[in-house]
């Protein structure tokens, strides 16, 4: 199996770069369509440039490629397996398979992007790591690579989820990592993610910052997806052995900034026959100050290095995002879901904090499965599209459940029983 | 003629811009401030538009920010207020903001208020001199407004003499690597200051971010033509938000402040 990154040879400068041959037809300056590019001060200019000039040749190499490849098999347990959900399919009518990012180390979906990016700093020659974190589960891949590696790890994370992600916050300090509780704005992973640059501005030359999600300067969404393209390589294979063909009729996958929806996403989206959903953190409802549905409320516009949508006030000031889960708590989304929410390839849809945490219990009870509330917004969608009993739906079940135990319990009330 | 050219025209040297957020610490200081400035002896100011996320900024101006947002400013607010003064003010206002509420407000109609609120340039730190060519140099141009570009001692040799060549009026040399508030040591970044001069031999350089007193803006004043003080001019002004005779002690604040910097 070799991952579609992989087989994109790349020259030394910007130049030369073949973008062209990036899945999601990215340009020259890293838009998607009228979204992306990258908008930044001229202090993250070098670090930036660096990158942009560096990331297609190191991850070619065959020493990385190896690398990567071994560790994402013996320390992150891959291939996650496709699980066809009997209990669950019979439910909705439907044949419904789970890609089972979950059951990664560290718990989800993250650990795939901050594998790749440690060995892509590890060869710019960086000594100090830093990240954004919203549930925590990006702060928990980073720390745990950076352990793996050596090198000193920073986590920032907004005051209000590093209450609401308490066991995240303990695991990335067993790690070994500093977290940073961020107290700006709403205090939660917008305001993060401003102080990781601020970071990442002081010191520019022995830091590399991973980015957790599809977001961020180009060439970060890029890079992110590219990482994380591994969860529709690895479907190619299993559906071809399960259903006797590479493509399901469906995919879905939650969305905040989009990073387990662009790797499930990636090798179906020039594919017609593949029907591709979007799960939004609607909060209270879309229609309801309390939402982080960007897709249904948003508007273009520019935060953290790129142009996408975003929740604004008329003033172009960012609206404060609502959402149960820390994960998708983002005014905005990534530019190629932007992107593809704006040629309609993709049907982005809002779930609100209610119908996700109904659709949790559900998953637990049918199928055995605890799932991150993150994911839990994807399997709610089961109940607002139009299932068959021939269609073959993939829902990419991006982390587990662990971690929001607290929630869980306080609402379906598992203390007083 | 731009009067940011003007300006250095006619004074070369010891060139003296503040920094402040419009708005802050009351809706309606932007004017009295600007006012005081002025007869105190500012050469320039750079008028701050807040953004509930500015990234480049440390905690004062992060505050400053989120205080004049709550204080109700917004884009339209300060253009009146920045046209109600209009006649008052001689010394060259530059706009500095981050790209979003300037691209949601509309670039065109923003540089349309700019000119007619008397604005003389403008700083966009998020939208880098590449994608400023590509979509808006022809309307800043049209309107005789100027891209003022930032250089940081990362910055190599090709790309400070391109920002030169692509903008106007003066070109601003970040002093370290850091966000807004820092207090580096400005004599450890000679060699920066001094390559940068070299490459841009003719173009007005101003110094910012890290200067906050008489002995830093010199230090400043050695190496480019002055200098331009931000955080240590709000934490000045902050100080006097809750005083009985406010105005009056607003202004007192910032005279003193321009005196002491002026080392008068």
């Amino acid at each position: 199996m070799t991952a579609h990154y992989l087989k994109i040879s790349s020259g030394k400068t910007k130049n030369t770069h073949k973008m062209e041959e990036s899945i999601y037809n990215i340009d020259k300056d890293g838009f998607y369509g009228d979204f992306g590019g990258a908008f930044i001060p001229e202090m993250l200019q070098p670090n930036v440039d660096e990158l942009l000039e560096s990331y297609l040749r190191i991850m070619d190499e065959s020493d990385f490629k190896k690398e990567l490849r071994m560790l994402l098999t013996d320390f992150a347990g891959r291939p996650s397996p496709l699980y066809f959900a009997p209990r669950l399919s019979a439910h909705y009518k439907s044949k419904i398979f789970l890609k089972r990012e979950d059951l990664n180390h560290t718990g989800s979906h993250k650990i795939n992007n901050a594998l790749g990016q440690i060995l892509l700093a590890e060869r710019l020659g960086k000594k100090r790591i830093i990240a954004e974190t919203g549930a925590g589960q990006h702060g928990v891949a980073t720390a745990t690579v950076c352990a793996l590696k050596g090198l000193e790890c920073i986590v920032y994370m907004g005051a209000t989820d590093v209450e609401r992600q308490a066991p995240n916050v303990a695991r990335m300090r067993m790690l070994g990592a500093k977290v940073v509780p961020v107290t700006s704005g709403n205090k939660t992973l917008k305001d993060a993610t401003n102080e990781a640059i601020r970071d990442w501005i002081s010191n520019p030359a022995d830091t590399h910052y991973i980015i957790g999600s599809v977001v961020g300067p180009h060439p970060y969404p890029d890079l992110v997806a590219r990482f994380q393209s591994i969860i529709s390589e690895e479907m190619l294979e299993q559906l071809t052995e399960k259903i006797g063909r590479p493509y399901p009729d469906a995919i879905i996958a939650c969305v905040g900034g989009g990073s387990n929806a662009a790797g499930a996403f990636y090798h179906y989206i020039n594919n017609p026959n593949v029907k591709l959903f979007g799960a939004e953190g609607a909060g209270k409802g879309a229609d309801t100050p309390e939402t982080a549905a960007t897709m249904a409320v948003g508007s273009i516009g520019i935060l953290h290095g790129s142009k996408i949508l975003l929740m604004q006030d008329k003033y172009g000031q960012i609206t404060e995002p609502y959402s149960i889960s820390a994960g998708l708590d983002y005014p905005g989304v990534g530019p190629m879901h932007s992107h593809l929410h704006a040629t309609g390839r993709v049907t982005y849809l809002p779930i609100t904090d209610t119908e996700a945490l109904d659709a949790a219990l559900e998953l637990t009870r049918l199928e055995g499965i605890i799932p991150a509330l993150e994911s839990s917004h994807a399997l709610a969608v089961l109940n607002k599209i139009k299932l068959t009993p021939e269609m073959n739906v993939v829902i990419n079940l991006s982390g587990r459940g662990d971690k929001d135990m607290d929630t869980y319990t306080s609402y379906f009330g598992f203390d007083n029983e | 003629m731009n009067k940011i050219d003007n300006l250095f025209q006619t004074k070369g040297n010891d060139i003296l811009s503040i920094y402040f957020t419009a708005g802050f610490p009351n809706l309606d200081d932007t004017t009295a401030i600007l006012q005081q400035l002025q007869d105190s002896g500012a050469d320039m100011v750079e008028v701050g538009i807040p953004f509930s996320d500015p990234m480049a900024d440390g905690v004062v101006i992060q505050e400053s920010s989120h205080h004049a947002l709550q204080n109700g400013m917004n884009l339209d607010i300060l253009f009146e207020q920045l046209e109600k003064i209009k006649a008052n003010i001689t010394m060259p206002i530059i706009l500095m903001g981050y790209l979003n509420p300037v691209f949601k407000y509309g670039m065109e109609k923003f540089c349309k208020r700019c000119i007619s609120a008397g604005v003389s340039g403008v700083i966009i730190p998020d939208l880098p001199i590449e994608l400023y060519i590509k979509d808006y140099a022809t309307i800043f141009a049209k309107s005789n407004l100027f891209y003022i570009p930032l250089v940081t001692p990362q910055t190599p040799d090709q790309r400070i003499e391109m920002l030169g060549r692509e903008s106007k009026g003066f070109v601003y040399m970040v002093s370290t690597a850091s966000i807004t508030g820092s207090r580096p040591n400005l004599e450890n970044s000679s060699d920066y200051f001094l390559r940068v001069r070299k490459i841009l031999p003719d173009t007005p350089l101003l110094i910012g971010f890290g200067i906050q007193d008489a002995s830093s803006f010199n230090t400043a004043s050695k190496y480019a033509n002055g200098g331009i003080i931000g955080t240590a001019f709000i934490k000045a002004v902050k100080e006097v938000s809750d005083q009985v005779d406010y105005k009056h002690a607003l202004c007192q604040k910032a005279d003193d402040f321009i005196k002491n910097i002026r080392g008068n």
